[in-house]
């Protein structure tokens, strides 16, 4: 059928041979430059490929009391991330995933839009603190969902209702512009960091150092097995100088009442109560804060987030003429000073009014303190003059920060003819002066400020820096980094004449010693010295002038320390707009019995009294702030 | 011939069992060790039956084929969403691959039957008509990758009975006019994006250029020794696609490295140099015929997937003959080796 004779030309297949030959070189040279070539870097790739470096977050160090007592805790949790390099179609997995983990689809496609531009393998943050339910539902779904991933990480406990809120702070995501201050380079994006107060002041003590382990995984981004682990360095626990009995009093005293109670240990400047109103919840911001929550904080005219102990800068008010006797009594002006009060006084060619229209009378300047006359304290401060003011205003830290260790400290303002100069180029009129000598005009400080202060004249001029961790328990080369971080004018020693501080702290003990007649009673048995204080939020003649005088609510300071010798605790007290209300006086009052009641409960000896002051005045505690 | 088919088989069960020993594959090498012994058995039959009685039965075989591939397309398993297998789910032959065959024949039987020493225009019209057919099939399946595999050996053909260089220009132009018209309205999404990623790998590393950046990476990474049986990440890790099949050869070159490669490459040379061999010696033009189709059929396999693995061609799904694991694939290898055994014993006849 077919003839076998017939050849074709051999030319046609040697040309197939050569084509054979070729292909086959081509190829081999194509191996040659992926394997020999290129060898190193694809050995590279490959190990890339099947090796993960997992994080070990380290657990933040736990928060407690001066006594031990547990404040902050960390409880296991487990967030949920989304790696879309490890996805097939996220979109149609969309329903599923929001089933899953109960959050809507728009929720979802807001966090894959809003990080569309991150790379693929970044793992999203996709649900915080999710629930054992969800846990496995990702387990379950393993397969279907590769894309799902979960990390165990310890997350923040903080006190129920804000309970000393302002002073532990927040931690929350490392923020865009953190990561750009060199000051942070240790961090990653996604990481948590202390945002405030203790949080972020101690955040290198507390964080502690994340650990990684090595997983080699398969294509699917499965664990197919384990390599080297670095553990996790956990954070440091740290004892806050906070007694937790104090602070429980604090709280309770000022109750709903915006401002802030500060108490510290004069000694040492241990912080041992600090509570500012209106309060936040930490713990909102443990787990990723909701957008809401943080517009209601954000535009809270009230501004909860803000620490009113270090950051409310007020006029004293009153409370400035404890640092007024101080100058008045050291530049030997007030000594033997004695003013007629009639209930005002012509100054620089103003009249110049006491709040008590009748007047006091005849007032030296031990009366001048207890019953807070300003006709006294208005000449006392013509007659120094704002320079020597500002000297010893200065001298006990008014217009510096305390250097107290928590972020945002204010410095407030302690007026004088170089700072008028300097920032409005305007000389100083003497008339000013008058005002600052109530703790009015340009006079602004924060309550840490006044509580310094007031602890440094009543210990004779011995003035600590605040502070709420113990400085010889954390690491040595940290220790420097706060002071460094946190300036301010710190330890000051300047010995008061014994005279000086016995005068203003006798006449201090007299405002509060109407034994008897008033709910201080309690604290019967104990030297329990203060000085009222209310300022304007605006001047008498501007309010006037706006025809609302009584519409505009005075801030109400009280400053109180006790025993008057030898004092063991410092308080100050700011109720904003709250001049109207009752007392300040009892809330410092319930913050000094709480800790003599715990001294009592411990069995320590009741300090002894000083000595009976020179003056009982019963009505002088009784009468209302003066405003 | 055997001996060299045997080599390439053997490394492939090697491999076949390094890729799937800890997978759920992991018989895999068992099994194809069994579909090798049948392979011989096939080789067997093909060598015993004269290729001229073959050659005498394309009408019917060539009929059957289409009937069957029409009947695939009809009433075949679904599997990876296409149809391409028939049978049982624990033995199913991917008929397409027993077809190259019957082209081949075809191909080696029309090219005896002409007379003059060119191929004439009509002729080849009617020849592309007949290959084109269960091309068109195959394509439908959809499996462009086989159907492909049945043009080099029309090409072959062609080639070696000869062709006017006029016509061999018109077409080229045809097909340069053809494949935009294919891209668009032929080929399937899936297969326009392997295409794409073949052009740009990176450019989507996760979808379609995941495959070929794997495959890469498994390869590159074998550098000159490679890294030893079983010990290949990206085969044991999962990230080569399967690599006991159509990726058989990263696997290969990433646990064997440039040397293992240069083998395997070595053996498919000789084995192919033999073939063409056989073809000079062929007692006739059909016995040429049927050779130079099957070394060009199998030439076309060995480049398409190695050409593949190093991200030089496109993703298509072609098996490397002997070695990927699959029942047809060895088969198909086998029958073609029976049929050039076949002619190279009856080169003493006459």
């Amino acid at each position: 059928m077919f003839n076998r004779e017939e050849k074709l030309p051999a030319i046609r297949l040697a040309v197939i041979q050569y084509a054979i030959a070729a292909i086959m070189v081509v190829l081999v040279l194509g191996l040659w430059r992926l394997q020999v070539v290129g060898g190193q870097n694809y050995h590279a790739l490959a190990e890339a490929n099947r090796i993960r470096k997992v994080p070990i977050l380290a657990p933040r160090g736990k928060l407690f009391d001066r006594d031990n007592r547990l404040i902050v805790d960390n409880y296991p949790s487990v967030s949920c991330f989304l790696v879309r390099e490890q996805g097939h179609d996220i979109a149609s997995d969309l329903p599923l995933i929001s089933r899953g983990l109960h959050m809507s689809v728009d929720q979802i496609d807001a966090i894959l839009k809003r990080y569309r531009t991150a790379p693929k393998y970044q793992p999203l943050p996709l649900k915080q603190d999710i629930t054992p339910d969800e846990v496995e539902f990702i387990e379950a779904h393993k397969d279907e969902l590769p894309e799902l991933e979960t990390i165990q990480e310890q997350r923040r406990l903080y006190p129920k209702d804000g309970f000393a809120a302002h002073l532990i702070g927040y931690v929350g995501e490392v923020s865009e512009e953190m990561l750009n201050d060199p000051h942070y380079a240790v961090y990653e994006p996604g990481d948590v960091v202390g945002r405030s107060g203790v949080e972020a002041s101690y955040d290198a003590v507390l964080r502690g150092d994340d650990g990684s382990q090595d997983v080699v995984v398969d294509s699917h981004g499965r664990e197919v097995g384990k390599l080297g682990t670095e553990p996790a360095k956990p954070g440091q626990s740290l004892r806050l100088t906070i007694d937790l009995d104090i602070q429980r009093a604090a709280e309770n005293a000022l109750g709903d009442r915006n401002g802030a109670v500060i108490a510290i240990d004069p000694h040492t400047g241990e912080v041992l109560a600090l509570v500012s109103r209106p309060w936040f919840d930490p713990n909102a911001f443990a787990v990723r804060i909701s957008r809401d929550d943080w517009n209601k904080y954000v535009t809270d005219p009230e501004d909860p987030l803000m620490d009113k102990a270090i950051q409310a800068q007020l006029a004293p008010g009153s409370t400035f003429k404890i640092i007024m006797s101080l100058a008045g009594l050291e530049e030997g002006v007030a000594q033997d000073m004695n003013v007629h009060c009639a209930g005002g006084v012509n100054l620089f060619g103003t009249y110049q009014r006491c709040w008590v229209h009748g007047g006091h009378g005849a007032v030296n300047i031990n009366k001048a303190i207890y019953q807070s006359c300003d006709v006294f304290f208005y000449t006392l401060a013509a007659r120094l003059g704002i320079d020597k003011i500002a000297f010893w205003a200065h001298k006990v830290g008014l217009g510096f920060k305390t250097g107290i260790d928590l972020p945002d400290e204010v410095s407030g303002t302690m007026p004088s003819a170089e700072w008028k100069m300097k920032n409005f180029h305007q000389k100083w009129y003497p008339g000013e002066v008058t005002s600052v000598g109530i703790g009015q005009g340009a006079v602004a400080a924060t309550p840490v400020q006044m509580v310094r202060a007031i602890a440094g004249i009543a210990s004779g001029g011995a003035l600590k820096r605040p502070h709420v961790i113990f400085p010889d328990e954390i690491p040595a080369d940290y220790r420097q980094s706060i002071l460094d971080n946190f300036p301010g004018s710190g330890d000051v020693n300047f010995p008061i004449a014994p005279a000086d501080w016995e005068m203003i702290t006798d006449s201090m003990a007299e405002v509060t010693l109407p034994i008897g007649t008033d709910p201080s009673a309690h604290l019967e048995g104990i030297d329990f010295a203060g000085k009222t204080g209310s300022a304007q939020t605006m001047s008498n003649a501007l309010a006037a002038k706006m025809g609302h005088a009584h519409s505009v609510k005075d801030n109400a300071w009280f400053v109180g320390f006790a025993p008057r010798d030898n004092p063991e605790i410092v308080v100050a007290a700011l109720w904003e707009n709250g001049e109207e209300g009752p007392w300040v006086a009892p809330i410092v009052r319930d913050v000094l019995k709480a800790y003599f009641d715990k001294k009592v409960r411990l069995g320590e000896p009741r300090p002894q009294i000083a000595g009976i002051p020179r003056l009982l005045t019963p009505t002088a505690a009784s009468e209302p702030a003066n405003p | 011939m055997v001996i060299l088919a045997s080599a390439i088989c053997s490394l492939g069960v090697l491999q076949i069992f390094s890729a799937t020993h800890d997978t759920a594959w992991a018989g895999a090498w068992w099994k194809q060790v069994v579909w090798i012994l049948a392979g011989f058995i096939a080789m067997w039959f093909a060598t015993l039956i004269d290729y001229d009685t073959l050659l005498g039965q394309i009408p019917i075989l060539y009929s059957l084929s289409v009937a069957t591939l029409i009947g695939t397309f009809a009433f075949g398993m679904t599997a990876f969403h296409s149809r391409r297998w028939i049978g049982t789910t624990s033995l199913h032959l991917q008929v397409s691959e027993f077809v190259k065959l019957v082209i081949v024949l075809l191909v080696a039987r029309y090219m005896t039957e002409l007379k003059t020493e060119q191929l004439e225009l009509p002729d080849l019209l009617k020849l592309g008509g007949l290959v084109g057919l269960p091309m068109a099939l195959v394509m439908l399946q959809p499996d462009l990758g086989t159907a492909l595999t049945y043009l080099p050996i029309l090409a072959a053909g062609v080639f070696v009975a000869g062709l006017r260089w006029q016509y061999a220009v018109a077409i080229l132009v045809i097909v340069a006019l053809v494949m935009p018209v294919g891209y668009f309205f032929v080929l399937k999404d899936y297969q326009k994006a392997r295409l794409v990623s073949f052009l740009d790998a990176n450019q989507d590393p996760k979808g379609s250029g995941y495959q070929v950046i794997q495959s890469k990476i498994a390869v590159g990474s074998g550098a000159l020794w490679g890294r030893g049986v079983t010990k290949g990440t990206q085969t044991q890790g999962r990230f080569l696609p399967v690599p006991h099949k159509d990726f058989i050869f990263s696997a290969f070159a990433e646990e064997h490295g440039f040397v293992g490669v240069i083998v395997v490459l070595g053996l498919y040379f000789l084995l192919l140099m033999q073939i063409v061999q056989n073809a000079q010696t062929a007692p006739d033009r059909a016995g040429m015929y049927i050779c130079m189709g099957i070394a060009t059929v199998l030439l076309f396999h060995v480049l398409v997937n190695v050409g593949m693995v190093v991200g030089r061609m496109p993703v298509t799904g072609i098996p490397l003959p002997l070695m990927s694991y699959g029942g047809s694939n060895i088969l198909a290898a086998f029958l073609m080796l029976g049929l050039v055994n076949n002619v190279r014993l009856r080169r003493f006849v006459n």
